[in-house]
């Protein structure tokens, strides 16, 4: 016992004393936020981000990596608006890192710079995965970005005050570049303006916000719950009535619901990349709305 | 009152003008236009103070109002109620139905394990229902209060702690009553289990689950490899025991964590944990050598060793559709004191020794979404047992307890389970127990985020 208890101790030691890294690091819970600390941070952060676009972040295993990662971030990026909470609360809880807590200015969410949708006006289980905070996939709307990004870089000069002015310019240079985007993306997207999708997961209101879509049905049945067959046909009779151009799934939903329902009612079924990396072209947050207007566009041609 | 006497002279200086050019009189003319000068210089000076005041009312205006818009936006996500800090509660309800071919005169042959332990009564069954409180308590400390109500009407304390959060280093100190981070499933409330009942092994060593009136003190390492070392103190209330009443401790422990990823699609993490503790009057049931029901008393030292691993895969990391979870934990236990042999009649003390081990392998599979399969297997090893003077009464058993666990469980949401699992269980040598349960687990209220 007492051999085990010295080379404990020693090892502690040995490992507080380590010398800190130079760059900034970030955790980042979620693709688009790992992306955007990159742009706005540059070399001066070393970026993790704890999830892919091929996972569903309402679910995420408290994986050891994770904590390990937790434990030495400077600056914690999460959505918020309780899309994290069946798992960053475990890690925070075993990361033992005082800077990222809620509250400190190490945590930073993201939801909090935007104005929310589809908050529920009653909260219950019933009703499925609801948010009591609002929709959290906040990340579907560039303007989104832009509101974000303000608040980040801000954020980035508070935490890292002795690279306050390099990351005022990569904000600068970041907002100019991404208002223009954004204005060649609402150019492109006019076509869209108006017409009825169907989604699977109700992960789109900003998106539609955004282009003027009209979401006239879920492939859920609840928020949360995986499409049934039952529920599946009632849409196919709804879409009879009131027709859809399109079926719009993120890239981490199963294919299966909306391959049967694009067949079923003969529009296309579109997967949107979601994310950063939720497709091949989606490498960045530019490319990510670059593919996703794109891929809206082919499928009303 | 400068200014007022300065306009009357001035409206007097454009009347007497002429006048006082008549006058001639230069000296005066002199003053009066270094006076003029002078109002002019004033009123300048004034209106640009009066603008620029203006201006940055207009800014501040502006501002106030983009702030209004802001807090519009977030004062309607905010609550208002004077419960808005109250911890936050879950509830966890479950009920068990039991048909086995059994008695419930539960014992493992050849193991002295003491606790709440064996498949329960045949039938419908209550579980143990799980009310808990949990918040941060200041900037300092978090804690949590875990109630577990039993079926009989009576309440236990499962968790009572508190733990701090802002320590330096990665070190978190936690006290009061809690799960010992022990092994890998020891941690875990039993409604997180893939089965209805724990590892046999769990069962033999550790009384089911081992939680401890103690402290604990957790420190993890600034790496990329999840490395956790930690150690706890504490009373000793393992296996329904009380713990020791003296200055100091009866239980104290030690572990390693370590753990990563592999790839994006799978993880794992293994342990390593040892356990020392001295229970004092720790009951057992057991069969002695006439084949009456009976129980024994053990106190004195116990030495247990863990070997824990567990490994998940999912592809991509997104296990909606599938995944699949691979875990096994071996654990050993020295034991020496004494044990009374039939406290109830003869009540015959002597030493005792004894050196056995336990492992089990369980995988479950995720096939479809919401559907989960599984299997267990659980052996124990008799090891070597000395009894002293009460060998004529517990007979040596070279015999080795198994136990084969098969399930199958349904999760419409993750809030809500239902399971099916079948065993067949030889932890008695004269009896093969062969076990059918039904099990629904549900969770209320807060939503609660599980551990790896």
């Amino acid at each position: 016992m007492r051999h085990i208890f010295k080379a404990l101790s020693l090892s502690v030691l040995l490992a507080t004393t380590q010398p800190a890294q130079a760059a900034l690091n970030v955790f980042a819970c979620e693709p688009e936020w790992g992306a955007l600390a990159q742009e706005l941070g540059g070399d001066k952060v070393a970026v993790f981000t704890a999830t892919n676009a091929m996972q569903d972040v309402h679910h995420i295993e408290a994986k050891p990596s994770l904590v390990a990662q937790l434990r030495k971030a400077d600056l914690l990026v999460c959505t918020g608006a309780e899309l994290e909470i069946g798992w960053l609360p475990v890690l925070l809880r075993q990361a033992g890192n005082a800077n990222v807590l809620a509250g400190k200015t190490g945590n930073f969410e993201a939801a909090r710079y935007v104005r929310m949708l589809d908050i529920p006006s009653r909260l219950d289980r019933a009703d499925g995965d609801v948010h009591a905070g609002g929709n959290p996939h906040i990340q579907t709307d560039p303007r989104n970005i832009a509101k974000v990004s303000d608040a980040l870089s801000l954020r980035l000069a508070e935490v890292d005050a002795s690279n306050a002015t390099f990351y005022q310019a990569k904000h600068k240079d970041f907002a100019q570049r991404w208002q223009d985007a954004n204005k060649r993306w609402e150019a492109q997207a006019a076509p869209l303006k108006g017409i009825a999708i169907v989604v699977q997961h109700k992960g789109f209101p900003y998106l539609e916000d955004w282009l003027g879509l009209r979401e006239v049905a879920t492939l859920e049945p609840k928020p949360g719950v995986e499409p049934t067959s039952s529920h599946l046909s009632e849409v196919l009779t709804q879409l009879e009535r009131q027709p859809a151009k399109m079926v719009i799934r993120a890239a981490y939903n199963s294919e299966r619901s909306s391959q049967w329902l694009s067949e079923k009612a003969k529009i296309p079924a579109v997967a949107l990349p979601f994310t950063v990396g939720g497709s091949d072209r989606a490498k960045d947050l530019f490319s990510l709305f670059d593919d996703t207007v794109q891929r809206l566009l082919d499928a009303v041609k | 009152m400068l200014n007022q006497k300065a306009l009357v002279s001035a409206i007097a200086l454009t009347f007497l003008m002429p006048a006082a050019a008549k006058a001639n009189d230069s000296n005066e003319l002199e003053a009066l236009r270094a006076e003029i000068q002078q109002m002019k210089q004033n009123y300048e000076s004034r209106i640009q103070t009066l603008e620029s005041r203006l201006q940055t009312a207009e800014t501040v205006a502006a501002e106030a109002d983009k702030k209004a818009d802001e807090a519009t936006v977030q004062v309607s996500a905010r609550p208002t109620a004077s419960n808005a800090l109250n911890p936050d509660i879950s509830l966890i309800l479950s009920g068990t139905y039991a048909n086995r071919s059994q008695n419930s005169n539960y014992h493992i042959t050849g193991f002295q394990a003491g606790g709440e332990i064996g498949p329960g009564t045949k039938g419908f069954n209550l579980g143990e229902s799980e009310l808990g409180f949990y918040s941060s308590i200041d900037p300092n400390f978090y804690g949590g209060l875990n109630l577990a109500l039993a079926p009989d009407n009576t309440i236990g304390v499962e968790e009572a702690f508190v733990q701090t959060s802002t320590l330096p280093y990665g070190v978190t100190l936690k006290a009061g009553r809690f799960f010992s981070s022990i092994g890998y499933l020891n941690e875990q409330h039993a409604h997180t289990w893939d089965f209805v009942d724990s590892p046999l092994a769990y069962q033999a060593f550790l009384g089911n689950q081992f939680g401890d009136d103690g402290v604990q003190l957790k420190w993890l390492a600034p790496t990329d490899m999840f490395l956790e070392l930690g150690a706890e103190y504490g009373r000793g209330r393992i296996a329904e025991t009380q713990g020791r009443d003296k200055n100091g401790g009866g239980a104290g422990s030690i572990f390693v964590h370590v753990g990563g990823d592999l790839g994006i699609s799978s993880s794992w993490r293994a342990g390593l944990s040892y356990l020392e503790v001295s229970p004092k009057d720790r009951a057992s049931s057991d069969l002695d050598a006439t084949g009456s029901d009976i129980t024994n008393s053990f106190t004195g030292n116990s030495k247990v060793w863990l070997a824990d691993f567990v490994w998940k895969w999912a592809p991509n990391g997104n296990a909606t559709n599938t995944s699949f979870k691979l875990q096994g934990e071996y654990l050993h236990r020295t034991e020496k004191g004494d044990l009374t042999y039939d406290i109830d009649s003869v009540s015959n003390s002597s030493r005792y020794s004894a050196s056995q081990d336990g492992w089990y392998l369980q995988g479950v599979y995720k096939f479809l979404p919401y559907w989960r399969a599984g299997l267990r297997y659980d052996q124990l090893n008799s090891g070597s047992v000395h009894y002293g003077d009460n060998s004529a009464n517990l007979a040596n058993s070279s015999y080795d307890p198994k136990r084969f666990s098969a399930m199958l469980d349904f999760s419409p949401s993750e809030f809500s389970r239902i399971r099916l699992q079948v065993s067949s269980d030889k932890s008695r040598q004269e009896a093969t127990d062969n076990q059918v349960f039904i099990q629904y687990q549900m969770s209320l209220g807060a939503h609660g985020a599980h551990k790896y």
